[in-house]
């Protein structure tokens, strides 16, 4: 068993935390995890991806090979477009809807995510909302997790200890608002 | 032994801190910033094994000679810094090849191909063979923990200083990584070699033919090494792959599909240099070709070339068969394997445009920019220099304020020489950081030939590109540091660059830009990320 996951947004979207996230439930799930992120210039506003590797035997390379990805997990439509040579036939798209527009030239967000729902496999998450709705914007991220989680191939509870871990730091109620994106983002409803 | 999930950044400054780490110095620098980092969190933090010092550097050259002087006293030292880093402590470095090392000193280089974050993606193994300095490259978080504990033992052995390379992809990817325990530091013993440290002509002559005997045992070293794995192919005296860090794991991302095609090749992967030149001999007489898979410059396959022709075919980034830019991966490998692009899903929709990195909002920044492009307007042959920082983005709109970025500190110096060219006004912008690291030399030069520059520090009082770590003195020292270098103190002026006081900004500038002689403003406010970051933290206190 392989799961390839790359993950797509912009500096300060959380999505590194996602990334952290899945690895740590899969390394609770006994999978072997490679997680490769970018640092530095990147953070300023700019593009941010990580490739997610997580499979039963040795992983050999950090990055994901092009057109073998098992899912695109993006913060922003146009981000998770941007890596869809990575996807395999087979894989899944699952991204925010809301655009993060920062850019002078960015796209019409209805012709993205038309886009997006050309393709074979794909499921589309008002993640701000679905946020607010649990008690914070900044949870956006999680709930993302939440709409990846039917997908990936992990535990819930693995991927809720790994949250639960993650935010422990920040006190219970962080936990608590975090958790409860996560699992709305699994229903898809604010 | 325990399982530790780590970045290989931190698995190498884990390995240093299980060899007995005494000290570690270091520049910031991506993607080498998060290992003194990770040892700074570990500083103190129980037993002798955390006591070590992990210390932030002027530059990459005062760092390396803290080591060195570390070495000397008998203590295990470690010091890091990115690529282009090396090219500032390189005479430190070649020189102390020269040396008669005593505590183990080990040189952490991260290197960044298809330049992420720096200006070049120079290799830093070449370095390495120009000392004639042993070189471990580790292929994964494992081998740069092993590697790094190994590096302090061969250093020892040797008397050598020896370099670790790593690359932007290992040094920023996570995994789990099985360590051991900590060995003790050194105790403090001085080097008792009394000629071993001096560069004098007819010492170094001395010591320059003990390096060069050296090589052998180095040879035989790297030969011997469990890291330079050689597999002949009963079945296959065609191919012949050899790879270097990296390229073995993209090598092996191939080698299912590969081996159903056509079985499985003679395989040669190097870990540690110099070059184990027996086992490519021993491969090179198996097979007809040979396809050298290397991350960085053909450093392998150039040696492997030679001068003479031989019967075996080399392949690699000399011939194309490899791309000769850019970092490898499991796709740009495939065609010298012989193997199909991978098709991903097509895409059809609106063009999808780039997303650069920017100056956040609310960067003091944007704010000295704009003051400097209003006291600008109207002058024609006018120059303004940047470095390397957060900065150097003032070149893309809105800004487009800046018209340069060389190397570390170069804003000054080529200020000074354009100045001096004929070119009026020029403005050099550098930060707080970049100015401590290596403009106070040129502002020196500056005032020295009084030319008629106007240097502007933008003082955020962080090294913020590479994640705000500490600048080494605190922004209140500027003013004294300046006058101090010569800089008339009624043309040291000191702004706060707010949208508020953008057109009195330009006034100040305006007026040191007419002054003629060298000149300096001090454009000072706190970078907004670690102002949020103090904010936060009052918030949860």
């Amino acid at each position: 068993m392989k799961y390839d996951v790359i993950l797509a947004g912009v500096g300060g979207q959380g999505v590194l935390s996602v990334a952290a996230c899945i690895a740590a439930g899969a390394l609770k799930a006994g999978l072997k995890v490679r997680q490769s992120e970018v640092h530095g210039m990147a953070q300023r506003g700019g593009a941010v991806q990580a490739h997610l590797r997580l499979a039963d035997r040795p992983i050999s390379s950090d990055l994901v090979p092009r057109g073998s990805a098992d899912m695109v997990l993006g913060m922003d439509p146009l981000e998770s477009l941007r890596f869809l040579s990575y996807l395999s036939p087979g894989g899944v798209l699952v991204t925010a809807t809301e655009p993060f527009d920062n850019i002078p030239d960015y796209p019409p967000a209805a012709e993205l995510l038309e886009a997006i729902r050309r393709l074979p496999r794909h499921r589309l998450v008002d993640a701000g909302a679905i946020a607010r709705e649990a008690g914070s914007a900044r949870a956006a991220n999680m709930v993302l997790v939440g709409a990846a989680a039917a997908f990936l191939p992990l535990e819930r509870a693995h991927l809720e200890k790994a949250i639960a871990e993650m935010f422990a730091g920040k006190g219970q109620e962080v936990v608590a608002v975090n958790l409860k994106a996560f699992a709305a983002g699994q229903d898809g409803r604010p | 032994m325990r399982d530790l999930v780590l970045l290989g950044d931190e698995a190498l400054a884990l390995g240093a801190m299980h060899a007995g780490l005494s000290a570690a110095y270091g520049y910031p620098g991506t993607p080498s910033t998060e290992i003194i980092e990770f040892l700074q969190r570990q500083q103190g933090t129980g037993g002798q094994e955390t006591s070590f010092i992990a210390s932030w550097c002027a530059n990459e050259k005062t760092a390396y000679e803290a080591a060195v002087g570390a070495s000397l006293a008998g203590r295990r030292a470690l010091v890091t810094m990115k690529h282009v880093g090396l090219n500032v402590a390189a005479d430190p470095f070649i020189n102390s090849a020269l040396l008669d090392i005593h505590g183990g000193l080990v040189l952490a280089v991260a290197d960044d191909p298809g330049m992420h974050s720096s200006q070049n993606e120079q290799d830093s193994r070449f370095f390495a063979d120009y000392a004639r300095v042993p070189c471990f490259e580790p292929r994964n978080q494992e081998e740069a923990y092993a590697m790094t504990l190994e590096a302090f033992e061969v250093s020892e052995r040797f008397h050598l200083p020896v370099m670790v390379r790593l690359t932007t992809r290992l040094a920023h990817s996570r995994a789990v990584v099985r360590v051991g325990e900590a060995k003790p530091p050194r105790p403090l013993d001085k080097s008792a070699n009394p000629t071993g440290w001096i560069l004098l002509p007819n010492l170094a002559r001395r010591n320059w033919e003990r390096l060069l005997k050296a090589q052998e045992s180095l040879r035989q070293y790297s030969e011997g090494s469990p890291y330079n794995a050689l597999t002949l192919s009963p079945s296959d005296r065609e191919l012949g792959v050899i790879t270097t860090g990296l390229g073995c794991n993209y090598y092996e991302e191939n080698l299912e599909e590969l081996a159903s095609n056509r079985g499985h090749p003679s395989h040669l992967h190097i870990g540690v240099y110099p070059v184990p030149a027996a086992k490519v001999r021993a491969l090179a007489a198996h097979v007809r070709r040979v396809l050298v898979i290397e991350e960085g410059y053909p450093l392998v396959e150039r040696q492997l070339r030679g001068l003479l022709a031989t019967p075996v075919a080399v392949e690699g980034k000399e011939n194309g068969a490899i791309p000769a830019s850019g970092e490898l991966t499991p796709d740009n490998v495939r065609p010298a394997l012989g193997l199909p692009e991978r098709p991903g899903l097509a895409y059809s929709g609106p063009a999808l445009p780039g997303r650069p990195p920017q100056l956040c909002a609310g960067c003091p920044h944007r704010d000295t920019f704009e003051a400097l492009n209003l006291a600008l307007t109207g002058y024609e042959r006018k120059l303004v220099t940047s470095d390397i920082g957060c900065y150097t983005l003032g070149f893309l709109p809105p800004h487009q304020a800046i018209e340069t970025c060389l190397c570390m500190g170069a804003s000054v110096g080529m200020a000074r020489g354009a100045a001096e060219a004929g070119l009026h006004p020029v403005v050099a912008t550098i930060g707080d950081s970049t100015f401590l690291h290596s403009g106070m030399t040129g502002l020196v030069d500056a005032v020295a030939s009084r030319a008629n520059l106007t240097l502007i520090i933008m003082d955020n009082s962080t090294t913020a590109m590479t994640g705000t770590q500490p600048t080494i003195l605190p922004s209140a020292r500027f003013p004294e540091l300046i006058r101090g270098l010569g800089v008339d103190p009624a043309h040291i002026r000191v702004i706060n660059p707010l949208k508020r006081h953008t057109e009195e900004n330009a006034r100040i500038l305006l007026e040191e830009i007419e002054h003629r002689g060298p000149s300096v403003v001090i454009a000072l406010r706190e970078c907004i990320q670690t102002l949020k970051k103090k904010s936060r933290l009052e918030a949860t206190e």
